[in-house]
């Protein structure tokens, strides 16, 4: 591991010997309902943190409706003021293609700097698609969703996107074990290290 | 509130007269100045407060072109800071560009209540106030901050829409390696997941190498608490990463085993390796603010050309100028210290004959990377050569304004 090279320097000044306990002493111990509360992030391979429940597309048909996410994204997932969260018909479904060949029927709500995304058919790993969700949706009721209705609307979104067919079951184990086609087009970066170039040889 | 200004020059005046005639000599109490001259003027209960710049300066922010803030749902995405307009190498924290992962409100957080939180792969995970937090030993540093988003295209017309997306602070915080030390961190430990408080609550996975080697919890901005668009009341900053990871309302640190490809970095996503690294951290970067678009040389003469330069790699080592549109290049002043990832504001003398020409600015940072030009970009990475190459990675090359002779100032780009 490249980093425990830097602890290096550390020990040998004798600031701290990393095996030792805290110098200040400030902080109080969170409980474990604490930390499972606030611990959101999912791992995206294993989904270790995935709480239990389940759902299924036809659920999720009808919770994209009742939970609003149709009001902002429009009736299909597509066409709303928000982004285009479904292919529709007629446009490439995304398989072997850029996010930036996905057209995005919400002008001026480009996602990120890839250009348009389709999150349910782009993330590298399904996890991230619920991780997503849980937090962040419905836009002003962020957090409001069960687990059981995240599973639910992750798995009609995954449907749509022709990732999992109509009857899958997406609960703590299915969902990070569900195969996403572009993979590839999210390539995690090297390890940085202090004090270098970003990437060694490249003169700019 | 009318002023008059020949009354208060003739205040000055007749001061200046009576300390030349009677150096050094006692003012006798009849020599005074009557009690109106004393009585300043127009000070509002404001301005005593917290002082208002003068309302002949007017310069502002702008949503950066592209979509609009707010937008539809009243969310803001990119706000541009107008770089033409700053003077020295320091961002006024009120005119600091704002950016968010997703478009974002800017939350109300109360300090007493805000905690941060660091827990998983640690031997003892600790929740600390505020107050704890400013208690630890703190360090200032000078950094800049540039959003992703920041990409100079051939429809830019100012260097607030070119460049905008950069600022830079004296912030102050604890580093994180102090507070990682506390809780003691396991040797599964690669990566953390920094995450906000706010509605969205966006999160960033930085390797555990940047994490100890120069990230900083950050509590104060420019010599007061942080703005609150700019993560009050705490926030993280890992020095020459690109915007997206610099957390704004830290209320977590998880250490983790792996990339965790939260929301942020899905967004952020290149298909290769070298891009993505190219992606993190900024290479040299400079631009010239003076003479920039939309501005007007007033005629043949002398000026200062302006500028800033940075970079994410370390500290900028030299900034030519040319006045040639590249053919060559003259050293620049460095105006001040050159920090690590930090702006530097830079000039350099400049007669204008009046005639037609183009100036660029090229930084090389102490690494010995060099700020390139877009037809070198192409050139390395085979890209079709045109005006819209866009550079892999984040956006660094050498931008070139145009001068007519009419002292009229336009994209070079384009
Ligand atoms: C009030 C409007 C609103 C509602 C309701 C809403 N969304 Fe969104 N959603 C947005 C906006 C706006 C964005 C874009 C966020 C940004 O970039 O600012 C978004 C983004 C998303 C994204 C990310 C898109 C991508 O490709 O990155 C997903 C997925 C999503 N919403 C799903 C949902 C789901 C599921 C629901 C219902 C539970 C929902 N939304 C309800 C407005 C809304």
């Amino acid at each position: 591991m490249a980093w425990r090279k830097l602890l290096l320097p550390f020990a040998l000044l004798g600031v701290c010997a990393w095996a030792q306990g805290p110098t200040y002493k400030m902080g109080r111990t969170p409980s474990a309902d604490e930390v499972k509360a606030i611990d959101i992030a999912i791992n995206p391979v294993t989904g270790k943190e995935l709480p239990a429940g389940q759902g299924t597309a036809a659920e999720g048909t009808k919770l994209f409706v009742s939970k609003g996410c149709a009001g902002c994204h429009g009736a299909n997932g597509y066409g709303g003021r928000a982004p285009t969260l479904i292919v529709p018909k007629g446009f490439p479904t995304g398989a072997g293609k850029g996010p930036e060949k996905i057209p995005n029927l919400a002008p001026g709500m480009e996602m990120g700097i890839m250009g348009p995304g389709l999150m349910a058919v782009h993330a590298p790993y399904a996890p991230v698609i619920w991780d997503y969700i849980n937090r962040a949706m419905p836009l002003n009721r962020e957090g409001t969703l069960t687990p059981n209705e995240v599973y639910a609307i992750v798995a009609f979104l995954m449907w749509k996107g022709e990732v999992i067919k109509e009857d899958e079951v997406m609960d703590q184990n299915t969902l990070p074990k569900v195969k996403m086609p572009h993979l590839d087009m999210a390539t995690e970066s090297p390890i940085w290290k202090p004090s270098s170039k970003r990437v060694t040889g490249y003169p700019y | 509130m009318k002023s008059k200004p020949t009354n208060r020059r003739g205040f000055l005046k007749g001061g200046a007269a009576l300390a030349g005639l009677a150096a050094g000599a006692v003012q006798s109490v009849k020599a005074q100045p009557p009690d109106t001259f004393l009585r300043p003027r127009g000070t509002s209960k404001e301005q005593i407060a917290y002082g208002e710049r003068s309302k002949y300066v007017t310069s502002k922010r702008e949503p950066a072109p592209g979509r609009a803030s707010p937008d539809a749902f009243g969310l803001a995405f990119h706000i541009g800071t107008p770089l033409q307009d700053q003077i020295g190498s320091v961002t006024p924290s009120a005119l600091h560009y704002v950016a968010t992962h997703r478009g974002a409100f800017v939350p109300e957080i109360d300090p007493k209540e805000h905690r941060f939180m660091i827990h998983g792969m640690v031997d003892r995970p600790l929740v600390f106030t505020m107050d704890e937090l400013m208690r630890f030993p703190s360090v200032s540093r000078f950094h800049f901050i540039e959003c992703a988003g920041n990409r100079a295209r051939t429809t830019h017309k100012t260097v607030q829409q070119t460049h905008g997306l950069t600022s830079n602070s004296e912030w102050t915080g604890v580093l994180l390696s102090t507070l990682l030390k506390e809780c003691g961190v396991q040797s599964a430990g690669t990566w953390i997941v920094a995450e906000g408080a706010e509605e969205v609550k966006g999160n960033s996975s930085i390797p555990m190498t940047k994490a100890l080697d120069d990230c900083m919890i950050a509590y104060g901005q420019n010599g007061e608490p942080l703005r609150p668009q700019q993560g009050f009341p705490l926030r993280l900053l890992a020095p020459g990463y690109e915007g997206i990871f610099q957390v704004k309302h830290l209320r977590r640190v998880k250490v983790v085993d792996r990339y965790y490809w939260t929301y942020n970095d899905y967004g952020h996503r290149r298909s290769e390796a070298r891009e993505a690294a190219l992606a993190t951290v900024w290479g040299p970067k400079s631009v010239i603010t003076f003479p920039s678009g939309g501005q007007k040389v007033a005629g043949p003469g002398i000026y200062e050309i302006r500028g800033l330069a940075w970079s994410g790699q370390g500290a900028v080592k030299t900034v030519e100028i040319s006045m040639d549109g590249g053919k060559s290049w003259k050293a620049a002043q460095l105006k001040g210290p050159t920090y690590k990832m930090a702006h530097v504001a830079f000039g350099l003398q400049w007669n204008w004959d009046g005639k037609e020409c183009e100036l660029q600015s090229r930084c090389t940072d102490d690494q010995g990377s060099i700020q390139p030009s877009l037809p070198q970009v192409a050139k390395y990475w085979n890209l079709p050569a045109g005006k819209e190459i866009r550079v892999k990675g984040l956006d660094n090359p050498i931008h070139p304004w145009k001068i007519a002779s009419d002292g009229s100032v336009t994209n070079g780009m384009a």
